[in-house]
């Protein structure tokens, strides 16, 4: 079953990424973003849940003076996605853990989560982290955090890392199916390369 | 209904990174060789260098046998084994070498007659407690030879540091002599690596690229290697590192000699009323199959190797295979190699790239290569630095410098994480390990495999012997760290005391000439049943300070050479 369900992912996302074909070499536009329909609503998740889980991305990895985070890669659609395939087995944990998020959002701030000021979402995740916003499960915020930085960091293939700003941000020059000297020498800039593992042919996902 | 295949004259039951290399031999001497692989051959685009994918459950691809056998552990008799999350080898045509580190080490001539060198050069009072260690049956210059065709057959990259008694001091000055170079010189160095190397020698060390079975050119047909780092846990899409998959099988399969049969999975050995292997049993796509053979060497891996042993029983064997005095599952022992040093530095390290194989090592605190005369422990550990860094990696393990205090997200959470992810290091420092009463392996009471065997349960724990010597690596590794410029230093090589499921797992079926306290001879065949032979970490008595697969693949080369040179004999 589980093979299954990873064949009809991989077969939509080498069709997406087909699809995008159209906009290879316009440099810095992030291709899988543009192959994505606008106005399409999430894959797995609510509107609402959505929204909640994307700005809670936000303040786990914030745009700040240090560049864009976690909601400009769009780890919150990384995550969406992953919960009908991959992550499946952690999306009863979401619903109710964004349920219950937004309701001690409510007790706590008094506002949904979303419409809070950032400090004021910092306090409520705090609590979550912490063990102290009741009816929030246990392992959600770790769950939370683990999946937003796999969003952040991960092939763009997966639908997050958007325009390559996660491995951007840390310095990483990009995945490399061969890796001249120059790039293990210190002191040496190195310009991203901005290419998903799966722009090359030979790792075409395919029949498992 | 069992299925009766046609007799072979051998059947190697594994074709991993000791049954794979030992087809090569075997069918060049022109015997039949059939061998049985659990797993399948892997494809390009397994080899895609995906973190994600890597790291949650689509590696190793392909159905793994091995993940309804994960063994039990647990430190001593009086606890509850349990069975840990994951099997530390995979199932594929190239077994686990498909993915290793493919640090590929001879074994220093130390290691060979640890107990004689000690009660020689400090008296017999310095044999750890306990411990049931005995010199090998055969010394370094006897397994030379095999270390050699090894070398040359799956394609080892390194500096020689004793050429036949010259010592060079770009290679390991404390290594056995060796009859020739490398057949390809050491893979490149990186600009960090090159600052450990200076470090090294300002501390008066000798520090030099260890040896490692990928291609630093092009080898035998495969090109060189491309440093993407992606290596560890990982197959290599351009096949440079050299598994049997890439290098032994598919010279084997040209012979015309070898079938390789994948999706294979062997269940029992059987035997004769007079204690002689038959064949073996196998379920393959549903059904079950018997292969008879002349001759069976179990190829598995340590715990699968003494599993199928202690499962296949019959009137000659009642407590398992080979096993009529007790010796299987006794003296093993898996290497103490965690408990690390770890180091942040005030500058990036351009570490994204490249691959564990292309890293530093000092031997200078390893086996007995210095005066143990006022220490609490014999041996020492090799302190090995190298690079390879990945983005999710490098996010998560960075966090462990953070100052105290400081959450694990937000704005300067991020901040800390970008400064340093490219900043820290971490050694790999692997430890003499022995093996003593009361650590064995045998099967679990309870927790059993899908087609209802049981699993090996591993019940082992450190001693002082491998606990002593973790403060006194980890204080050299810190003084080689802070001599290259780190900001600071933490770990102290400490082990636990479990010793638990290992990727260098050893003993189970020791080799030694006294059948009282080992399993296989000198040659690798059984004491009891003369047409089994068994090969890989299994049949090593010591561990030495570094990984083991390079020795048990000349081991294996050396079984299979000395059974087509006594067929006859032992073919029976």
């Amino acid at each position: 079953m589980e093979n299954e369900k990873r064949h009809k992912t991989t077969v939509s996302r080498r069709d997406v990424l087909k699809g995008a074909g159209a906009v290879v070499g316009t440099g810095l536009v992030p291709r899988l973003a543009l192959a994505i329909p606008q106005g399409d609503g999430p894959a797995t998740l609510s509107a609402t849940e959505y929204a909640t889980l994307d700005a809670i991305s936000a303040r786990l990895i914030p745009a700040d003076e240090n560049g864009p985070g976690a909601r400009e890669a769009m780890a919150a659609r990384y995550i969406d996605r992953a919960l009908g395939g991959a992550l499946a087995s952690s999306r009863a944990l979401y619903v109710e853990g964004l349920a219950a998020l937004d309701s001690y959002a409510e007790t706590s701030k008094g506002a949904a989560f979303v419409v809070l000021a950032g400090a004021d979402q910092d306090d409520v995740l705090a609590d979550v982290q912490d063990g102290r916003a009741e009816g929030v499960p246990q392992g959600f915020f770790n769950t939370l955090r683990s999946h937003a930085i796999q969003g952040t960091f991960s092939d763009p293939f997966y639908g997050g890392n958007a325009g390559f700003l996660g491995w951007d941000m840390i310095g990483y020059p990009g995945v490399r199916t061969a890796v001249a000297a120059e790039y293990q020498q210190m002191g040496v800039e190195h310009a991203p390369n901005h290419v998903s593992v799966y722009d090359s042919s030979m790792f075409e996902p395919g029949e498992d | 209904m069992t299925r009766q295949l046609n007799p072979t004259q051998v059947v190697v039951v594994g074709a991993g990174a000791v049954g794979g290399v030992a087809v090569l031999p075997l069918a060049e001497a022109g015997l039949d060789v059939v061998a049985l692989e659990a797993g399948d051959w892997l494809r390009t685009r397994d080899m895609a260098p995906d973190e994600l994918k890597l790291s949650r459950g689509l590696w190793p691809p392909g159905p793994q046998k091995v993940e309804g056998e994960v063994p039990t552990s647990r430190a001593g008799d009086s606890q509850t084994a349990n069975q840990g999350f994951a099997h530390p080898m995979m199932n594929a045509v190239g077994g686990t070498a498909n993915h290793y580190m493919a640090q590929a080490w001879r074994l220093n001539p130390w290691d060979f007659r640890v107990r004689t060198a000690t009660v020689e050069r400090y008296g017999s009072s310095r044999i750890p407690d306990g411990s049931t260690v005995e010199d090998w049956p055969l010394t370094y210059d006897g397994l030379e030879p095999f270390y050699d065709r090894v070398e040359y057959g799956i394609g080892v990259s390194g500096k020689a540091g004793n050429l036949d008694g010259v010592l060079d001091p770009e290679g390991n000055v404390f290594e056995g002599p060796r009859s020739r170079e490398y057949p390809m010189p050491a893979l490149r160095t990186t600009s960090f690596m090159q600052r450990m190397v200076d470090a090294g020698h300002n501390l008066g060390w000798n520090p030099f690229t260890g040896p490692a079975a990928i291609t630093s050119r092009a080898y035998q047909g495969r090109p060189g290697c491309v440093y993407h780092g992606y290596c560890m846990g990982a197959g290599c899409h351009v096949d440079a590192k050299s598994s049997p998959a890439v290098s032994t099988i598919p010279r084997a399969l040209e012979t015309g000699r070898l079938r390789l049969v994948t999706g294979a999975h062997v269940t029992t050995i059987e035997s004769d009323e007079d204690g002689r292997v038959r064949g073996v049993n196998y379920i393959r796509g549903g059904e079950e199959i018997f292969q008879p053979a002349d001759v069976v060497l179990l190829a598995s891996y340590t715990y699968e190797n003494v599993r199928l042993l202690l499962i296949s029983r019959s009137p000659a064997y009642p407590n398992g295979l080979a096993n009529n005095r007790s010796q299987v599952g006794r003296h093993y022992f898996s290497h103490a190699q965690f408990g690390g040093v770890n180091a942040l530095f005030p500058f990036d390290l351009e570490n994204w790239y490249g691959t564990p194989g292309q890293g530093i090592c000092i031997d200078n605190w390893a086996d007995d290569n210095f005066d143990h005369s006022g220490l609490d422990f014999i041996g020492g550990g090799s302190l090995y630095v190298y690079t390879e860094r990945r983005p999710m990696a490098a996010v998560n393990g960075v966090g462990t410098w953070a100052p105290q205090g400081m959450r694990n997200w937000g704005s300067a959470w991020k901040a800390h994480v970008i400064e340093h992810c490219d900043r820290t290091n971490s050694a790999y420092i692997q430890r003499t390990t022995l093996p003593y009463e009361g650590n064995y392996l045998d099967l679990d009471p309870t927790t059993r495999d899908p087609l209802g065997y049981p699993v090996i349960r591993v019940t082992a724990s450190f001693r002082d012997n491998e606990r002593n010597m973790g403060p006194f690596l980890a204080e050299r590794m810190r003084l080689w760290y802070m001599e290259a410029g780190a900001r600071e230093v933490r770990g102290n090589a400490a082990v636990g005391n479990a010793m638990g499921v290992s990727t260098h797992a050893y003993g189970g079926t020791r080799m030694g000439d006294d059948p009282a306290s080992n399993v296989v001879d000198r040659w690798g065949f059984s004491h009891e049943a003369p047409n089994l032979g068994i090969l890989g970490g299994s049949v090593m008595g010591t561990s030495g300070a570094r990984n083991p697969t390079l020795t048990a693949q000349a081991l294996a080369w050396r079984t299979a050479e000395h059974l087509a040179e006594n067929w006859n004999r032992i073919a029976g």
